[in-house]
């Protein structure tokens, strides 16, 4: 299919788009009384849609072949060509499983939605609007593509934490928009900058072209204030706790599961390999903050009161093992990185929707007022248990792949990095053992949980996919880093050829 | 003046011809014909005929060339601009016509005012001589006045034609001592010789001059700190006339001090780039702080259109043919957009009349989800937020600043969108987060469809921008 014809990317890219077209389409076009009906029918073309679009990036990935280092299944069109813009798709080892995994996460996305009530239908068009950003981020291979599909996510997003969340969603809201604006656009006039020295915004000629040492350092921060806000690092971290808590499920699962590894995926694709000589000067104040993240936020999980926000720093600190890996620039750093963020976005993901579930029943995330849930739910207490081991590091899921990987990476840098990071796995056992501890056992003090039911349906099928890859993740671990292997050579390698090469 | 001079290359003035006799036609029309369809009949002439002037000036000037001795210029940024303006006061007046009738304003001389502003527009872009600037500025600034107090029974109304006067007065005279000052010193009136008397180093009056000119025109794009009227006016005036306000006078007085600063005093960039990057800054600034408070949608678009102009200045800093260019394509898609946007504003109507507060949208995504929707996405296009086109027109725009070294400037531009993004914002959380109950009447058919056009353009436009880019480098190249 792939190979077939070139637009099957971006086929892939817009597929959710179209979906949400339709549904846009009998939205406006219908009278009042018929809108129940839309919104009824919404959700099953919005599960269509995301099925196909998963269908098709399964294909794609079954068709990639894992020894070019190269980009594949490239798709140009001439646009705005008078100005030496572009658009231009194509995927490499290092892109092609963010687009599964956002594929993978989206269908389950819809069915945990079924709790939503109001304006089913917008809230399925920001869904699959925010799909098509997600893909377009990790498809593009163009600067201002790529800045477009970056920012674009904003706006569904923005609509989906103001409309559909929780009590103080507003703020959230806001705060998420602008604290996440404000570093972008400042990569954006680096882009501009890269534009107006390369000529031309074009990926591939970007990666082989040598931008100046002082000109690389502030580019380089200013790519850096993007990603570091989406990662998100420390100390720019706040926004996270406020839209994860008053996100609906759904958007919390997005959030923590694609719209953080954009951050990740930014460093792999532009600072690494474009500003080699800033990456690394900069390598050291990166650990030191990773480090700092690690830690601290782990601390801070420990003293929270609210689950959501209790996972969302343990996000915080989980993507801090993402940059020091990154930012190691070996091998393993590298691989385990993506390992981690893929393995992050499975578990972060379900740990989520295991919030979900407790929530649509209950309407409250206070870890006070559960405890004992084990003798009511006994099957959703086995699943948050191996979500919360998962996230632990656990041997035998893929959380404690990726955190392997980048530490014994990071090892081999400086064994004071790998020291501090480890001292924040520990950390991450202290709280997220407690907060099991304190929800699923005990004695059942509260009465309202007395007639809380076990999972449904629906609540199985979500899960189960989850449960499959965390499992399977954890002990077929070539399963990614073949497919990540050799893109990510070549990277490395270009990195150490352009710190080695004299200076100009 | 010999016949030859006014007779050769007349061809070029075919479209102000037109405009001019056709007003004035209109005007005898208007007030020979009697009855209800009159008003709707000279609406529709109007139009046509503004659409006629568009289409004269693409294919019925003959090509390039200057009119007069000079005075008057057609090429290829005038054409484009002309056609700009005309086709945005065509769409104005087609906003204008069921607000007027709704509140028994329709006079058949509000039409001819649009087209004789028209007039004085077209000649804005097309002058090449400080004389002819001059009349062009005079014209359009004239029927603008009127057209702002066109509610003479409304006191609101009254108020802002008479600060508009005023302001408008201060400004022209400040014009009028500049190109003095520069003719002084010169010698000259023409563009042309301008440039050339200024060549090997301007004198100390010409920079005055040419400071004073730039304060007028300022004036007249309401940029920072020449604003002040821009908000009052704008709350004031009727609906529609703010609307015309923010799209066709913007358009051509930035045209006409991008080619006084690029033509005549091309090679005093040095001496007048600071003063354009203090006031884009400061326009930026005023925009985005000022909106962030405002309750009123008119206001908010005031100093959204303060905000929007800061970034017309920072193109017209980079004084390249990629500021040109990038400059021709922001003020057409932000021309686009605020039609629509206005258009939204003129669909707040309740049984009880006008609306105007930000806060009477409340809820409208869920109860009218075809306005919601295009306001939402005009919002985020004005705001110069991707994937909407809006993005493009700004990003073009920063794009000529990082080419001509300004990147501080380009680097406050961007920081300051961050800031108007945050009112923008706060006008779609209006729509989308809040629960209200104010009930808008259906819309007039013409209002419904130029908000949802508007609104779809946002992302219709984007395949086709290349297009429009096309044209717009062209204008570029040739006028460099």
């Amino acid at each position: 299919m792939f190979g077939g014809t070139e637009a099957s990317i971006s086929i892939l890219t817009f597929a959710p788009a179209i979906g949400a077209l339709i549904i846009a389409l009998f939205r406006f076009t219908s009278r009042a009384e018929d809108q129940a009906l839309i919104d009824q029918n919404s959700r099953g073309v919005a599960l269509a849609t995301t099925l196909a679009t998963l269908l098709g990036s399964v294909i794609m990935l079954w068709e990639f072949d894992t020894s070019i280092a190269g980009f594949q299944f490239v798709h140009e069109v001439t646009w705005l060509e008078s100005v030496g813009l572009g658009y231009r798709m194509g995927v490499d080892g290092i892109s092609i499983l963010f687009i599964v995994l956002t594929a993978a996460l989206m269908p389950l996305c819809i069915l945990a939605s079924k709790s939503i009530k109001k304006r089913v239908a917008d809230y399925m068009i920001a869904f699959l609007l925010l799909e098509t950003m997600m893909i377009g981020v990790f498809t593009s291979l163009d600067l201002v593509l790529f800045y477009i599909f970056f920012e674009g996510g904003l706006i569904p997003m923005f609509l989906l934490i103001g409309v559909w969340g929780g009590q103080n969603r507003v703020y959230a809201a806001f705060k998420f928009f602008l604290y996440t604006l404000i570093g972008s656009v400042l990569m954006l006039v680096a882009m501009i900058f890269m534009f107006q020295q390369a000529g031309s915004t074009d990926i591939r000629v970007l990666l082989d072209t040598e931008f100046g040492r002082d000109a690389q350092t502030w580019l380089w921060l200013a790519f850096f204030a993007s990603f570091a806000v989406k990662m998100p690092m420390w100390p720019v971290h706040t926004w996270l706790p406020d839209a994860h808590v008053q996100a609906p499920t759904a958007g919390s699962v997005i959030l923590a599961g694609v719209l953080l590894k954009m951050g990740g995926y930014g460093f792999l694709r532009f600072s690494l390999p474009m500003f080699p000589h800033a990456s690394d000067y900069f390598a050291p104040m990166v650990f030191v903050m990773s480090i700092i993240a690690i830690a601290y936020t782990s601390l801070v999980a420990f003293r929270q009161t609210d689950i959501k926000k209790l996972i969302a720093y343990s996000s915080v600190a989980h993507m801090g093992f993402v940059t020091m890996g990154l930012f190691a620039m070996n091998s393993l750093g590298v691989q385990g990185a993506i390992y981690q963020m893929i393995s992050h976005g499975v578990i972060s993901s379900a740990l989520f929707l295991c919030v979900g579930v407790i929530y649509d029943r209950m309407h409250t995330r206070e870890i006070a007022f559960y405890g004992g849930l084990v003798h009511r739910m006994p099957v959703f207490a086995a699943i948050f248990g191996l979500f919360t081991m998962a996230n632990v590091g656990l041997p035998g899921t893929s959380g404690f792949v990726g955190e392997i990987m980048t530490l014994i990476g990071a090892f081999q840098v400086d064994w004071w990095i790998a020291t501090g990071a480890a001292v924040g796995l520990v950390l991450s056992a202290v709280y997220m053992l407690t907060v099991y501890r304190n929800v699923v056992f005990g004695e059942m003090t509260n009465p309202k949980l007395e007639n809380i039911s076990d999972l449904n349906g629906n609540e199985w099928i979500i899960f189960i996919p989850l449960i499959i890859a965390a499992l399977v993740l954890g002990v077929f671990s070539t399963l990614i880093t073949d497919v990540t292997a050799a893109s990510v050579e070549a990277l490395i390698s270009n990195y150490n050829a352009a710190l080695s090469a004299p200076a100009q | 003046m010999t016949p030859d001079i006014l007779t050769n290359q007349i061809s070029l003035l075919i479209p102000e011809i037109l405009l001019a006799c056709g007003a004035m036609a209109l005007l005898m029309v208007g007030v020979f014909t009697k009855g209800e369809g009159a008003n709707r009949l000279i609406s529709a002439l109007t139009i046509a005929l503004l659409i006629g002037a568009a289409l004269a000036a693409l294919f019925l000037t003959g090509g390039d060339g200057e009119a007069f001795g000079g005075a008057f210029v057609f090429d290829s940024m005038a054409m484009f601009a002309k056609v700009a303006i005309t086709l945005s006061a065509a769409l104005a007046l087609l906003l204008a016509m069921p607000y007027l009738e709704a509140e028994r304003l329709a006079k058949f001389e509000f039409q001819i005012l649009v087209a004789l502003a028209v007039t004085g527009m077209v000649m804005m872009v097309s002058a090449n001589d400080l004389i002819s600037m001059y009349m062009g500025v005079e014209l359009q600034s004239l029927a603008l006045y009127v057209l702002a107090a066109f509610n003479r029974d409304s006191l609101r109304a009254s108020e802002a034609g008479l600060k508009y006067f005023v302001l408008g007065a201060l400004s022209s005279g400040l014009l009028l001592y500049g190109a003095s000052l520069i003719y002084g010193f010169t010698g000259a009136t023409g563009f042309n010789e301008i440039a050339i008397a200024v060549a090997d180093g301007p004198s100390v009056g010409v920079i005055f001059g040419m400071v004073f000119v730039i304060c007028g025109l300022a004036f007249k794009i309401s940029a920072a700190p020449f604003h002040m009227w821009t908000p009052d006016v704008y709350e004031g005036s009727p609906t529609p006339v703010t609307a015309f306000f923010a799209t066709a006078p913007k358009f051509a007085a930035v045209i006409l001090l991008a080619r006084v600063l690029l033509e005549p005093f091309g090679t005093m960039v040095d001496q007048w780039r600071d003063v354009i990057w203090i006031a884009a800054v400061l326009s930026m600034a005023v925009g985005a702080f000022g909106a962030l408070t405002q309750q009123n949608i008119k206001r908010l678009m005031a100093y959204s259109s303060i905000g929007n102009m800061g970034y017309a200045l920072v193109a017209i800093a980079a004084a390249s043919q990629t500021g040109i260019w990038a400059l021709l394509v922001f003020m057409s898609l932000y021309v686009i957009s605020v039609i629509g946007t206005f258009g939204a504003v003129l669909s707040m109507r309740t049984r009880e009349g006008m609306v105007e507060q930000i806060d009477d949208l409340a809820g409208i995504a869920q109860r009218n989800p075809g306005l919601g929707w295009s306001l939402t996405a005009l919002m985020f296009s004005i705001g110069g937020l991707p994937f909407l086109v809006g993005f493009f027109g700004k990003f073009f725009v920063l794009y000529a600043a990082v080419q001509s070294g300004l990147i501080i400037l380009a680097v406050l531009a961007v920081l300051f969108s961050v800031v108007s993004a945050a009112y923008y914002l706060r006008i779609v959380k209006v729509m989308w987060f809040d629960e209200g109950e104010v009930e808008f009447v259906a819309a007039p058919i013409s209002i419904y469809w130029v908000t949802r056009i508007a609104g779809l353009s946002t992302i219709v436009l984007l395949p086709v921008l290349g297009w429009l880019i096309f044209r717009a480098v062209n204008v570029g190249t040739a006028l460099l």
